[in-house]
Parts: C-alpha cells; sequence; structure tokens
C-alpha cells in the first residue's frame, strides 16, 4: 500500500485538504485529488506550459512540482479568475481571439496575470518573455500578445 | 492586418460578406478562458482504469510469442490484452467509405512493420502500474530487415512491408501501381522545348503535435451502452471504426467529443476509442487510453514525408508548355488515410497554372515509418511546396521575375484543367498583383493588366487532341473488392500478377449477430444493468454505407 500525505493549502483564496498519493505531481493531484481540472496536462516534462500554476504567487510547472510541497501554500489556477467576476485578461482574451482550441488558455492566462501583478504596464517584449514558457499550435500568439497588450494598456473593458 | 478586396468577387457572390473582416467571438470561448471547456480527460470517473500498450523497439519484426503471465501477476494489473482479445483485429481506416483492404491490426499479433507499433495492452489501477507492467511483457521478437526510404522500398528485393500490396505499392482502382494523370502529350512538347527544368523535391514527416495529446475514456453506461469521451476530430470515424473492430452495433456506443485540444488532422486515426471500449467491456470499469507526449511523437501519425520529381518544357518568353511528375508518398507501415492523399494531390496537378500537356504517376509507398496521416491541406502541402520551389528555377532559366512568370502561366477563368474539370474563380493573377505591389517590385504593363478575368477560355477551354496513354505499373488479378458490396472475399484469382494473396474480407458491423467479442470471458466486474440484454442479430439497412459514391463525388474518384 503507498503511502498518502495530507495536504492542507489554499486554492484560489479557499481553504482545501486533501491526500496526495505517493510521488504524486501537482497536476494530477489539482485534477485527480481536489477536482480542479483547469490546468492541463501536455507534456508531462516541463516543456508546454498547459499545466502552469501560481504557487505563492510564482508560476509554477504543476506537472514538476510534488504535490506534498504546496502544503500551507497559496495556489492559484486559471479555474480562480473568474471569481467573482472574470478576469480583465480573460475578457481580452474573448475579444482578441486569443483562444482557438482552448487548451493552452487556462496556463496561458496563469501565466499572463502573473505577469501583470508583478508589472501592471509590461512591454511587448516583456509580454513574449512572460509567455515564452507556454506553447500554443493554433494561433500563432500574435492575438494572445494583442490581448495581454490591451489589459496592460488599458484598453480592455475590465 | 487582413485586407478585403471585394472587388475582384464583384461578379461572383451576391452578399455583402459583413461578417469578414471584423472579430467574431466564438461560442466555446467562455468554457476556455475559465478552464471549464470539457476535453475528454476531464470526466472523472471512479474507478478509472489505465491502459498503457507494449509497443515494438524494432521497424520490422515477426512476433514470435508474447508472454503476458508475468505482466498480469502486477501489482495493479486486471487484465492484458493481445491481439486474440480483439473481435476483428484488421482494419483500413478508409473501409467505412469503401476505400482500400483491411491492413492494420490494432494490436498486431503476427508481425509489426513500424517502431511503436502496439502488440499488447496493459490495464492497470494506475498509469505507474501500468507502466510498470508495460515492461514486464515478453515478447519473443524475429528481426526482420526493414526500409525507410520510398525509392528504396519499391526496388525489386526490398523488404515486404505488407503482405496485401505487391512491391510496396497501393493498388489504385485494382488495376495500376499507382494514381495516374494524363492530358495530352508531354513527350511531344519536351522534343520541341527552348528549355527542359527539371527539378527533385522533398518533404520530411511533419508531427502536428497537439497540446492535447489523443486518447478517449470509455466506461459502460446503466442502459447497457458504453459512453466513450474522446479527443477525436472525426467522431463518426471513431464510432464507425469502433463498432466494425468491436463487432457492436454502434446503437450500442455513446460517443462524446467535440471538445479537441488541437488536432491538425493527427487525431483522426481512431487509434483509441477501439481499445478503450474494449478494456471496459472486458473490465467492467471505466478504461483510459492516453498516449502520453512521448507516444504522441513517436507513434502519432504525422504528415507523411513526399519525393517529388519534375520536369518542365519551357518557351523562351517563359510559357510552360509540358509539366511532368513522379512522386512518391511515404504512407509509413499502413494505408490509413496516404492512398486518398494522393487522389486529392493528383487532381490537383500541375497547381495552379495552365499548362497543356501533363503527366503524372505517384505512387502510395510502404515503409517501415510511423503510418502517415492528415494534417492541414495533406496531398497537396508537399506538392505544392514542390511546385513553387520548381516555379522560382523556370523564372531563374527564363530570366523572369518569379511573379511575372506566374501571372504568365495562371489559371485564367474557363480554362481547362489537367483532370478536365474548368477553372472558375481565379484569383492567382490579382494575388500576384498585390503581392508585388507590397513587396515594391515593378511589374511589366501585360502583366499589371492581366487579370483571371480576361485572356481564358477559348483554345485554352480544350481537352487536347491526343492524350498519350499507356498500361505502365498495370498489375493483373488484383482485387480490391468492395465492403459495400460484400465481394472480394476470399483469395484472389489464382492468376493474379504479381502474386497477391489477398486477405479474407473481415466480417462488418452489422454482417453477423451482435456479440460480445468471441475471445472476451466474462467481465471481472460486470457493469451494471437492469436485465440480461438480449443481443438478437441486428440487420443492416442496405442504405446505410452510401458514404462510397459520396466520397467518390467529393475527389472525383470513381471505383473502376
Amino acid at each position: 500500500m503507498m503511502a498518502k500525505t495530507p495536504v492542507n493549502f489554499t486554492l484560489n483564496g479557499n481553504d482545501r485538504a486533501a491526500f496526495a498519493e505517493d510521488g504524486q505531481n501537482l497536476l494530477e493531484f489539482l485534477r485527480r485529488g481536489v477536482g480542479d481540472m483547469s490546468p492541463k496536462y501536455g507534456c508531462g516534462q516541463g516543456t508546454c506550459g498547459a499545466c502552469t500554476v501560481l504557487v505563492d504567487g510564482e508560476t509554477h510547472l504543476s506537472c514538476l512540482v510534488l504535490a506534498e510541497t504546496v502544503d500551507g501554500k497559496e495556489v492559484r489556477t486559471a479555474s480562480g479568475l473568474s471569481s467573482p467576476a472574470l478576469d480583465p485578461l480573460q475578457t481580452a482574451f474573448m475579444e482578441h481571439f486569443a483562444a482557438q482550441c482552448g487548451y493552452c488558455t487556462p496556463g496561458m492566462l496563469v501565466s499572463a496575470r502573473a505577469l501583470l501583478d508583478r508589472n501592471p504596464r509590461p512591454s511587448r517584449e516583456e509580454v513574449i518573455e512572460a509567455i515564452s514558457g507556454n506553447l500554443c499550435r493554433c494561433t500563432g500568439y500574435e492575438p494572445i500578445i494583442q490581448a495581454i497588450l490591451a489589459v496592460a494598456e488599458g484598453r480592455a473593458r475590465a | 492586418m487582413i485586407e478585403f478586396r471585394k472587388e475582384f468577387f464583384a461578379d461572383e457572390r451576391d452578399d455583402d460578406l459583413n461578417e469578414i473582416g471584423k472579430p467574431t467571438r466564438r461560442q466555446d470561448i467562455l468554457g476556455h478562458v475559465t478552464g471549464r471547456s470539457p476535453f475528454f480527460d476531464d470526466h472523472q470517473f471512479d474507478g478509472l482504469l489505465h491502459l498503457r500498450c507494449v509497443r515494438s523497439p524494432h521497424h520490422h519484426a515477426r512476433i514470435r510469442r508474447v508472454d503476458t503471465s508475468q505482466a498480469e501477476k502486477m501489482p495493479g494489473v486486471v487484465r492484458v490484452l493481445t491481439g486474440k482479445d480483439v473481435p476483428t483485429n484488421l482494419n483500413t481506416l478508409l473501409s467505412l467509405l469503401d476505400f482500400g483492404i483491411d491492413d492494420e491490426p490494432i494490436l498486431s499479433d503476427k508481425k509489426v512493420a513500424y517502431r511503436g507499433e502496439p502488440v499488447a495492452a496493459v490495464i492497470a489501477a494506475t498509469e505507474a502500474q501500468a507502466r510498470a507492467a508495460v515492461k514486464a511483457v515478453r515478447v519473443d521478437w524475429e528481426v526482420l530487415p526493414h526500409v525507410l526510404d520510398v525509392e528504396e522500398a519499391i526496388k525489386p528485393g526490398a523488404p515486404k512491408v505488407l503482405d496485401i500490396y505487391p512491391n510496396n505499392k497501393f493498388i489504385y482502382h485494382g488495376k495500376y501501381d499507382h494514381q495516374k494523370l494524363r492530358f495530352g502529350d508531354v513527350e511531344a512538347a519536351f522534343a520541341s522545348a527552348d528549355h527542359i527544368v527539371e527539378g527533385r523535391y522533398q518533404m520530411s514527416p511533419i508531427e502536428q503535435a497537439p497540446i492535447e495529446t489523443c486518447g478517449a475514456i470509455a466506461a459502460p453506461e446503466q442502459n447497457d451502452r458504453y459512453v466513450c469521451y474522446t479527443s477525436t476530430q472525426a467522431l463518426f470515424f471513431s464510432l464507425g471504426t469502433a463498432a466494425k473492430v468491436l463487432q457492436t452495433p454502434s446503437s450500442k456506443l455513446h460517443f462524446v467529443g467535440g471538445t479537441v485540444g488541437g488536432g491538425f488532422g493527427g487525431k483522426v486515426d481512431s487509434i483509441h476509442e477501439p481499445l478503450a471500449i474494449l478494456g471496459a467491456m472486458l473490465t467492467g470499469r471505466p478504461v483510459k487510453y492516453a498516449w502520453d507526449r512521448e507516444e504522441e511523437m513517436q507513434v502519432g501519425a504525422p504528415r507523411g514525408a513526399e519525393r517529388w520529381y519534375i520536369k518542365d518544357a519551357v518557351n523562351r518568353d517563359g510559357r510552360i508548355t509540358a509539366r511532368k511528375f513522379i512522386g512518391y508518398f511515404d504512407s509509413g507501415a499502413y494505408t490509413r488515410l496516404s492512398s486518398y492523399a494522393i487522389i486529392k494531390g493528383v487532381g490537383h496537378l500541375p497547381g495552379p497554372y495552365t499548362i497543356p500537356n501533363v503527366y503524372a504517376d505517384v505512387y502510395c509507398v510502404y515503409t517501415n515509418r510511423t503510418p502517415a496521416t492528415a494534417m492541414r491541406g495533406f496531398g497537396i502541402t508537399g506538392v505544392d511546396f514542390a511546385i513553387e520551389t520548381h516555379m522560382d528555377k523556370v523564372a531563374e532559366t527564363v530570366g523572369l521575375n518569379p511573379i511575372e512568370l506566374r501571372i504568365l502561366n495562371s489559371y485564367r477563368d474557363g480554362d481547362m484543367k489537367a483532370h478536365r474539370r474548368e477553372a472558375k474563380n481565379c484569383a492567382l493573377v490579382e494575388c500576384c498583383q498585390v503581392v508585388a505591389e507590397k513587396a515594391g517590385i515593378t511589374l511589366s504593363a501585360e502583366a499589371r493588366a492581366a487579370t483571371s478575368l480576361t485572356g481564358g477560355g477559348g483554345e485554352r477551354a480544350r481537352i487536347p487532341n491526343y492524350t498519350a496513354t499507356d498500361q505502365n505499373g498495370r498489375v493483373e488479378g488484383f482485387d480490391t473488392g468492395s465492403y459495400a458490396r460484400k465481394s472480394g472475399s476470399g483469395p484472389a484469382a489464382a492468376t493474379a500478377q504479381p502474386s497477391t494473396a489477398q486477405p479474407a474480407r473481415a466480417p462488418q458491423p452489422g454482417s453477423q449477430p451482435a456479440s460480445r467479442p468471441a475471445s472476451a470471458s466474462r467481465p471481472e466486474q460486470a457493469p451494471p444493468r437492469a436485465d440480461p440484454p438480449a443481443k438478437p442479430p441486428e440487420s443492416r439497412p442496405a442504405a446505410s454505407r452510401s458514404g462510397a459514391m459520396r466520397f467518390s463525388s467529393l475527389s472525383g474518384f470513381r471505383r473502376r
């Protein structure tokens, strides 16, 4: 029988407690153990960025993080961005056609939110750098860059 | 920035095209930005089992024996599947459109023809347990010589990739080992040309690389059906394929799809659904079969490699008078969609240019590489790369600007294309003019004055008086049969030359009593059911397979 480790943490501002399986990564823990399906599996090896989440405000690839290490920490995911209302980034992604299949979108939004939280007025270069760890096969990135810049420049409706 | 020049189409359409040039909100966008769009893997099931495949480490090998006994004793392992567990363990995707012969096992049990081909599947409680048990399956291989290049594969004595197709070539229309296009007489034009321009072009396989890997989850439902959540971009292909290989009426299968994490053609092959459903049937529990990233890259079918030889006859003024193609599509180890891609590609030749003499021999070649499949414009993309690169070479030879050369040779409205359809709604001349303007290239007065609406038709609308034909590549006695007409069962005529042992037609869905797989033992944990289902033989309406005709009309292909 494999060991299970209790993990107490906050998820998008709410206290949560769940058991992590032995060796379970944060991505599987959030999806199977806690039921937050917004982080996505794309590679399981830290290449694609679809599983990006915030741990204590820093972006992390949840497929490379051991679940038990978030004990006592604050985790934010894309599903928490729309509470109570849609994040301006979400609205901007909708208006700028910044998603096609939508699979990379949660991770992309988390990276963009982390950028704007530490730098509300990023340059185009800084936006590109911030999402450089998030792969997208549909859009060619330009609509995503435009959506993030629109929020940064205050052009998007909040 | 998109610039929409509606004036070019003023005489073609009467709508005002008021949606173009404005952003439109996608209907599914709210789910995407909130992370709530239901991808196949976002559906949660209690007691979900994980299926992973045992794969060939060899490009080409005979399977002497598969020993699953150790794997079956591993922790968490619920069931190990091999080829004998699959009711109809042979399929070709386009059999649903009555095109081609079943050639690919679901789980191979006699031999493998590409590296990564599945030979067994382990179903276990966790993914880690499934991975561990996969390593415990022992396969006794007899490694065979392999071939990885299309032109090597068609040489005499090359390793035989598939037994059913002679010389590693797909047979078109039951008659030829390649798809032909003949229009006019290229050899006569070559004899009187000012220039002959030749080129060789090739394109490597290209992986679609969707961010969501391909996969499916299947589970027993309460109503004697199986639900299947899938990443497929071809839901009815997947449904039809699962019904066929599992010998189960499609009414027993409840497919849910439509939320696809990127496909680009790579999610049409219906690989995952049959095994996930079979796993659910044999264990009575929900089963997930999904590729990890390594599998997506190694065994996920790419856009196939292509090699093209092009030879043009060109007048001093840049007018192309003949174009000859010899093309090789690398189908990989099995047919999938390559045979069809070639039909589509040949209909496109010689590109968007009016050339009075055109010849093409295009081969669908089997090699020991990963089977190829669809990807964005497949059948066209590789040869268009070859054609457009060749156009630049022709321009260089005659000393014309490449844009001038294209305008000179462009289709105009009313021209006859090589596949004997009239060109309509042409706009290449206008596109070239805009390209020149944007690139700051000054065109000649004639090129500036050219339009797609004028200069076409007349002489250019005629089918050549004489077209040179031939019997090259003729294959005698090959019976491609028809699934729709249930013909072609059993061995081909004994006179078949070259020898082409035909496989017996695999049973079709509905052609026999729908029952649980013959080899299926009682599920270890029966799916919950109100009462034992009566499974009467189900007759299939005769009109249910009209696919072949619709496919024919789409592609210009007709079975002869």
